[in-house]
């Protein structure tokens, strides 16, 4: 499975990490849902550590699109939302 | 569905609605890889936007370092006349000059870190652009336009991902070094105010009372020293005047070693270099004493050229 963290790069991470990661995921998008800026902050950083620990970055020149696709490190609440929306940050 | 999970959609949805706008595959490939340079351009000039902030924010901590070290300076000099209220003002001006330098730094740690990142990313997108360059010749030559769709699908893919992260990558940049630029506009502002420093305007009041109080006594130290050196340097003249024969033969031991210097060399060069030459011979004359070894010294440059 390949994993981007925005602004950090491509990531593979083997398919057994896979629960962990959506158990994390569950957390951001509760935190999300309940505008809880905290939880939001701690269920970002250890998703993304999480990543980081479990994958190996993928080298640059590869082509390959992403399974899943993170916020960057440093992302509000406010810009993960927006994010999500389909006239939200991606631009082009 | 998990936040990851409806991301990763979303820029599927960009790259497919992309895709979908082309009608010969083939034309996608080709229009993508222009976009893809486009892209590497801005994001070059994003690392120069951001570098050009940087800069301009290092300028002002170093302004305000001065002034900061000026101030202290001041209030030294003010305890020193026993005038605490003018310390105390030339202190409290530095504390809000030191508060804004302790801001600016985090700012600059910020803009740092926000070029480091467009400079990664630069570099990504360009390993990935290389690669599509190769697999876009590749699919020209190898598929006809039916089955190339497939592949080519792929390696949009790929790289519309990519280009959407460096697209807010640099949005991102561009945002922060637009709230630097405004914060830098108005620490410009407060420092053309005087607040912050202590030349001109209102910042004049703490320099012009200490140069008030020290005035007096400098115009007597100053006048005390102009004395002594004119009494010092009057001896001195008297034996230049009398020292005068020896002082042509040490201009001319300075020509010789032009000459020498002049003959490796041609035409400009070496009348520059007499010239470069000229002013040692007058100031040696006003000093006997360092004549000689002023002609000695030149002669060898001349050999070292």
């Amino acid at each position: 499975m390949i994993v981007r963290i925005l602004g950090g790069g491509q990531f593979k991470v083997d398919d057994a990490a896979t629960a962990e990661l959506n158990r994390l995921d569950a957390e951001l998008e509760a935190a999300v849902n309940h505008d809880d800026e905290a939880a939001f902050t701690v269920a970002l950083t250890g998703m993304l550590a999480q990543v980081r620990a479990l994958g190996s970055p993928l080298p640059p020149d590869t082509l390959e699109p992403s399974d899943l696709i993170l916020p960057h490190e440093d992302s509000s609440m406010d810009e993960v939302r927006r994010l999500l929306t389909d006239e939200g940050l991606i631009p082009g | 569905m998990g936040v990851m999970k409806r991301v990763s959609l979303v820029f599927k949805a960009k790259a497919n609605k992309a895709l979908d706008k082309m009608e010969d595959p083939r034309e996608t490939l080709d229009y993508s890889y222009q976009r893809q340079l486009e892209l590497l351009t801005k994001v070059r000039r994003g690392v120069a936007d951001v570098a050009t902030s940087r800069k301009r924010v290092e300028l002002q901590m170093n302004q305000l370092q001065q002034s900061a070290n000026k101030l202290d300076d001041q209030a030294r000099k003010a305890l020193g006349m026993n005038r605490e209220d003018l310390a105390r003002e030339a202190l409290i001006r530095k504390s809000s000059a030191q508060s804004q330098l302790n801001d600016l730094q985090a700012q600059y740690a910020q803009l740092q870190a926000e070029e480091e990142k467009l400079t990664v990313a630069s570099q990504r997108l360009q390993a990935k652009v290389d690669a599509f360059r190769t697999r876009k010749e590749t699919i020209k030559a190898t598929y006809t336009a039916a089955e190339a769709q497939t592949r080519i699908n792929e390696a949009f893919s790929g790289i519309s991902e990519e280009m959407g992260d460096v697209g807010m990558a640099i949005q991102r940049a561009e945002d922060k070094t637009a709230q630097m630029q405004a914060r830098a506009g108005a620490i410009d502002e407060l420092m053309a105010s005087g607040a912050l420093d202590d030349l001109g305007g209102r910042r004049d009041d703490i320099q012009s009372e200490l140069d008030q109080i020290s005035a007096g006594s400098d115009v007597e130290n100053e006048l005390r020293r102009l004395r002594g050196e004119i009494a010092a340097s009057a001896p001195k003249q008297l034996e230049g005047g009398a020292n005068g024969d020896g002082q042509p033969n040490g201009g001319s031991q300075v020509q010789s070693g032009q000459v020498q210097s002049g003959q490796a060399q041609s035409g400009q060069a070496q009348q520059a270099q007499q010239t470069q030459y000229a002013p040692p011979a007058p100031s040696a004359a006003g000093l006997p004493v360092s004549d000689l070894p002023n002609a000695n010294e030149q002669p060898q440059d001349g050999e070292g050229l």
